[in-house]
């Protein structure tokens, strides 16, 4: 193979100053071999991104040849400027028009390809007569090019290709004897369709069907994924249709290119809507697998792609690869968006009969490198406990040796999902308090720190020093994250009615210095409505405050039925890889830089705000936050202008709100409002009022 | 589809710039070099930014980019990237920043032929280079032969073959070549054993042949055996997991019957993948033994055995142990072959040119440790392995048959080979670097 290389002048060189004044002395040059490296040279400076468009008329000299590499070049240079030199472009018309009658087929196909990337109105005008030749040529090679040139003059003058019959040509393509011609006769009206306006340019019907089914065992890969789509879109009559397609697509599970594998899984499972034989839908289960399997062995970014496809796929038909959660093991140098992946999918696979073989592979990621991984990895052991019960002891001991290795991030991922396996099985596993009580000192992320304390006040009766830790925080409550403020105030309203004796002060001053010194009015006002309900009545606060938890699962990386079936129409494509619909990543009309980069910070935004894991954090902490109104609702300070401007003047009055304490007669429908799921407004309007009657 | 395509040099210097669609601009491509190269922290092969995808694939020291507007098939475009390296290699027996700099000018014409208005064409090499030639090396193919020939057969039902062949001697090699795949635990249990298997053929034959070629595919076997009874073919027999074929084989044909038949391309290509996962034979065993003694020394002890007849011989055999990243020096015997420590590696490399079937082999040494003033996190990598053996399946697989039919009738001769070779060969050993603390 060695053989093809050959050396060749520097073309990449650094240049001088007066290049293109060289080169345009070059282009004239009387020599053949001087003018041809005088165009790879000004193909070169292209290529780097100099402005060689000065050079026009003297590259175009050079377009009539009989050296195909040399007009290759020419129509490289005049396909990047046309668009600058629309005049001249004009005397490039003859040379095209005469290739497109060349004796050889190549010089055709090349004269029409090119002529289609021309965007100047001015050769349109010229391009009509040679692509309605070119679309009856006898050469197929011909055939398939000027197929696609349809589409070129399609997506620069719509009404033009529709007037002068090419789309009908097009159309009756599909049923060429050549199965190229058919597969780019196929893509060209896809693109059509999409494009136009009517959507009906490209309807299948049974004898197109028919031509279809025959050209996609015949026609290269590409062709074959193009053939493919088009069926996707295509909706069977009735079962017995979609079994007789299903049957002829099955085949291509086969193919070595994995784009083709996955095109021929889209049609199956679109079509799996519509097949009502149990038989059938079985069959085909079982016929899928052993192929997304087999996708894990290719390319780590195909690898990719098909993972968040089998994603998908699962979340549509889970007991697809049940037997399978083995192949989905990382190996130690998978990339690490491969890793991510595959975690996500083995927590999909879990269940009681892979559970304990899953939990030692997590525990084994749990010590690698990559923090990221890591981490998700110590949340699939959480979820793992979450999804199933039988196995949440077994996980609760993981975490534990997880914990053990007093590796810092390990120990408060660990912290944080223990925290959820407590909240879905209450009062189960307190015996391991002590041992997460140790960590306190070492707890340096707001989120783990917040799950311990949460931790602490929910169990405070069972904490013999609850007091004693909790109390460690008064004196830097003003320095922490509001995630963990909230929860202090939280956590100690609660030790407080679990251990009222002894534990008064405490509250006292955390509420004093919740009230008077935060800023943040989320953790103001919850301070303020813990201090008036303790004040009004502590049974009630003992209801609203210590109530029992909603139940909590493994929620947050499924999809929404029509998402998901959206998704599923979409396999193999940019919406399947980022799970969202095609148009919210797509938008109408070009980017300039600066839209790119607002748009980048943007994405980059809302990557970390979807990311599933990360998604679910965020609803558990809502949990967290929203625990005690039982209720999803916002914040009550959301949209509170009056309790938060009120409430610096209310805080002269601490020391009267504080004799409130021991419960008054002041009425209670605070209490009431917060555990039915009433609206905010009501809320705050019962606060404000209550507030107001205080002075 | 394809709006454009770019490679880049790993500076982010560019190096081809090739626009298929006039939604953007060539300045494009500064945007994948600030956000993609000169970013250090990428996660992910695909960036979209506004509307407009980027999808990256390396190979050697160049980026692979190709640039969408609009929900493209992303298993297509990556699959796509990967068969461009594949043709570049092929043409140029290495795809480097240098082959693309030295050919810049054929990888422009490869990317006209290649993809049309970002839609995919005929990407098979062998078909390329008959008309897609260097300058200085004419291929003796296209100057003989008509283009229009060329242009039909690239386009026609059997692309890959053009009909005038003539040998005067008629001859088949194939190759069956075995990756196994292995993931064992630290407890010495196998998590994962798999094999891929690849069967190469080279064809020299005349004509327009035939082929039909037979394994003992278990699904396959049984079907006759429910007619002859022969029982014992049965147990052994393999079980395929899956597997996929070269562009000239009937798929349909193979689904409903299970038979292989196709018309096979001139000269060398793949014609089947295939996994398997039942009944996998290991060639080699692993027995890590890895203490620590103190924080100071670890002592090693590896013992490895062949599991394959005595009759076979495995070359080649290479076990990587990896060694703390604080190892000071290290002290190794050996009962075969040579091992030496590699810091660079971070490992013990342990090479045996030759491994009988049967024979056993150890390692042992100690590790001296210089003392960490800062714990650095170092997750303990796998001990992994190299080998081939040849004339040996993992799998069991066999080659039955391979007949040829042509209207000449004429005979031909079959050669079947056999080699395994080391996949991802990877033994865990137990995390002796974590400190554990008990209260």
């Amino acid at each position: 193979m060695n053989d093809f290389r050959v050396t060749k002048p520097k073309f990449f060189a650094t240049t001088k100053k007066g290049e293109n004044y060289e080169l345009r002395a070059d282009l004239n040059s009387e020599y053949r071999d001087r003018r041809k490296d005088a165009i790879k040279k000004v193909i070169a400076n292209m290529t780097v991104g100099k402005d060689v468009s000065g050079l026009f008329p003297e590259v175009l000299k050079n377009m009539q040849t009989e050296d195909l590499e040399q007009k290759k070049l020419v129509y490289l240079y005049l396909m990047n400027y046309a668009k600058t030199q629309p005049e001249l472009v004009i005397l490039a018309v003859n040379t095209f028009v005469k290739d497109t009658d060349d004796i050889n087929p190549l010089i055709r196909a090349l004269a029409i390809r090119t002529m289609g990337c021309i965007r100047v109105e001015k050769i349109i005008d010229y391009l009509c007569e040679p692509l309605r030749k070119c679309l009856k040529d006898d050469n197929p090679y011909v055939r398939k090019t000027a197929a696609i040139c349809v589409a070129k003059l399609y997506d620069l003058n719509p009404e033009l290709a529709t007037e002068n019959g090419f789309v009908a040509v097009l159309q009756d393509m599909v049923s060429d004897a050549n199965p190229m011609v058919v597969a780019n006769a196929v893509t060209a009206l896809a693109e059509i369709n999409e494009a136009s306006t009517t959507k009906d340019i490209f309807v299948i019907n049974t004898p197109t069907l028919t031509k279809l089914l025959v050209a996609l065992n015949e026609c290269t890969e590409w062709g074959r994924i193009a053939i493919l789509t088009a069926l996707a879109d295509y909706r069977p009559s009735d079962s017995k249709e979609a079994e007789h397609i299903v049957e002829r697509v099955i085949p291509q599970f086969q193919h070595v290119n994995g784009s083709v594998v996955l095109s021929a899984i889209k049609v199956v499972m679109i079509y799996m809507r519509i097949i009502k034989t149990d038989e059938m839908l079985r069959q085909l289960v079982r016929k899928m697998a052993p192929p997304l399997v087999t996708l894990l062995a290719s390319a780590p970014e195909v690898q990719y792609v098909a993972l968040r496809n089998i994603n998908l796929i699962l979340q549509k038909r889970s007991d697809i690869l049940q037997n399978e959660i083995r192949v989905f093991f990382c190996k130690y140098n998978d990339p690490p968006y491969v890793k991510l992946e595959k975690l996500e999918i083995m927590i999909k696979l879990a269940n009681d009969k892979n559970v304990d073989q899953l939990l030692s592979e997590l525990k084994e990621y749990a010590s690698e490198v990559d923090v990221d991984f890591v981490r998700k990895s110590v949340r699939a052991i959480g979820q793992c406990a979450i999804k199933i019960d039988e196995a949440s002891e077994r996980c609760i001991n993981v975490l534990l040796d997880l914990i053990n290795t007093k590796v810092n991030y390990v120990v408060q991922e660990a912290i944080i999902v223990i925290k959820d396996i407590f909240r879905k099985y209450p009062n189960n596993y307190e015996g391991i308090i002590p041992t997460l009580c140790q960590n306190l000192e070492v707890l340096d992320e707001p989120e783990a720190k917040a799950s311990l304390i949460w931790i602490i006040g929910e169990y405070a009766e069972r904490i013999e020093n609850a007091d004693e830790l909790l109390v460690t925080f008064l004196d830097t409550f003003r320095d922490e994250n509001s995630q963990v403020q909230l929860q202090l105030v939280t956590a100690t309203v609660k030790l407080f009615l679990k251990k009222p004796q002894a534990t008064q002060n405490i509250v006292w001053r955390l509420l004093q210095i919740a009230t008077s010194e935060c800023d943040n009015p989320d953790i103001r006002d919850r301070a303020y409505v813990y201090w008036r309900l303790l004040s009004t009545d502590p049974q009630a606060a003992k209801a609203v405050v210590l109530s029992d938890r909603p139940v909590i699962s493994v929620q947050g990386n499924t999809l929404s039925g029509p998402l998901l079936e959206e998704l599923i129409n979409n396999i193999s494509t940019l919406a399947s890889v980022y799970h969202k619909p095609p148009e919210t990543f797509l938008g109408r009309g070009r980017f300039g830089a600066d839209a790119v980069q607002r748009r980048a910070i943007e994405e980059q935004e809302e990557a970390s705000r979807e990311s599933p894991i990360q998604a679910q954090v965020k609803t558990n902490i809502e949990n967290l936050l929203d625990l005690d109104f039982n209720d999803n609702s916002a914040t009550p300070t959301s949209n509170t202008p009056p309790s938060s401007s009120k409430s610096t003047n209310a805080t002269a009055n601490v020391d009267d709100l504080l004799d409130l304490f021991g419960g008054s007669n002041m009425n209670n429908d605070l209490s009431t409002p917060l555990q039915s799921s009433s609206s905010n407004n009501h809320q705050n309007n019962g606060l404000t009022n209550d507030l107001v009657s205080l002075f | 589809m394809i709006s454009a395509f770019f490679i880049y040099n790993q500076k982010g210097e560019v190096l081809i710039s090739r626009l298929y669609r006039q939604d953007l601009k060539r300045s494009v491509a500064d945007i994948f070099r600030i956000q993609v190269i000169s970013n250090t922290d990428v996660r992910s092969p695909i960036i979209t930014l506004g509307s407009t995808s980027f999808f990256h694939v390396r190979h050697d020291n160049l980026y692979i980019v190709a640039v969408t507007k609009c929900n493209a098939n992303a298993a297509l475009v990556f699959e796509f990237c990967y068969r461009l390296v594949n043709i570049g290699k092929a043409y140029f027996g290495k795809f480097d920043e240098e082959a693309v700099k030295n050919n810049f000018v054929l990888i422009y014409e490869l990317l006209d032929e290649v993809l049309d208005f970002g839609y995919p064409q005929n990407s098979e090499t062998e078909t390329l280079k008959m008309y897609i030639t260097t300058e200085g090396v004419k291929s003796q193919r296209a100057v003989k032969e008509d283009s229009s020939k060329i242009t039909i057969q690239a386009t026609g039902a059997t692309s890959w073959r053009r009909s005038d062949i003539k040998y005067r001697k008629n001859e088949a090699f194939i190759d069956v070549i075995e990756s196994v795949n292995l993931l064992m635990s630290t407890k010495g249990t196998t998590l994962r054993a798999d094999v891929s298997g690849q069967i190469m053929m080279r064809a020299y034959l005349s004509g327009t042949p035939e082929c039909k070629f037979g394994l003992n595919d278990k699904l396959l076997l049984e079907k006759d055996t429910s007619h002859r009874g022969l029982s014992q073919r049965r147990t052994n027999a393999v079980e395929i997991d899956d597997c996929q074929f070269h562009q000239c084989v009937k798929l349909g044909k193979f689904d409903s019957d299970r038979t292989i038949s196709f018309v096979p391309p001139d000269g060398e290509f793949e014609l089947m993948r295939y996994r398997t996962t039942e009944n996998v034979n290991l060639p080699f065993r692993v027995h890590p033994v890895v203490n620590e003694i103190g924080k100071s020394r670890v002592e090693y002890r590896v013992t490895v055995k062949a599991n394959f007849s005595p009759k076979l011989i495995a070359n080649n055999v290479v076990i990587r142990i990896p060694t703390p990243l604080n190892t000071a020096s290290i002290n190794i015997r050996v009962t075969a072959g040579r091992a030496r420590y590699v810091p660079a590696e971070n490992s013990i490399v342990w090479k045996l040119p030759r491994f009988q079937g049967q024979s056993e082999a150890t390692l042992s040494g100690e590790a001296e440790l210089s003392s960490m003033t800062v714990k650095k996190a170092w997750s303990r990598p796998p001990i992994s392995m190299d080998f081939q053996v040849l004339m040996f399946t993992s799998s069991g697989l066999l080659v039955r048959f391979l007949k040829v039919f042509e209207k000449s009738n004429y005979t031909s001769v079959k050669w079947v080979r056999y080699m395994t070779k080391a996949g991802s060969y990877q033994i865990r050993v137990r995390k002796f670097f974590i400190i554990k603390f008990s209260y």
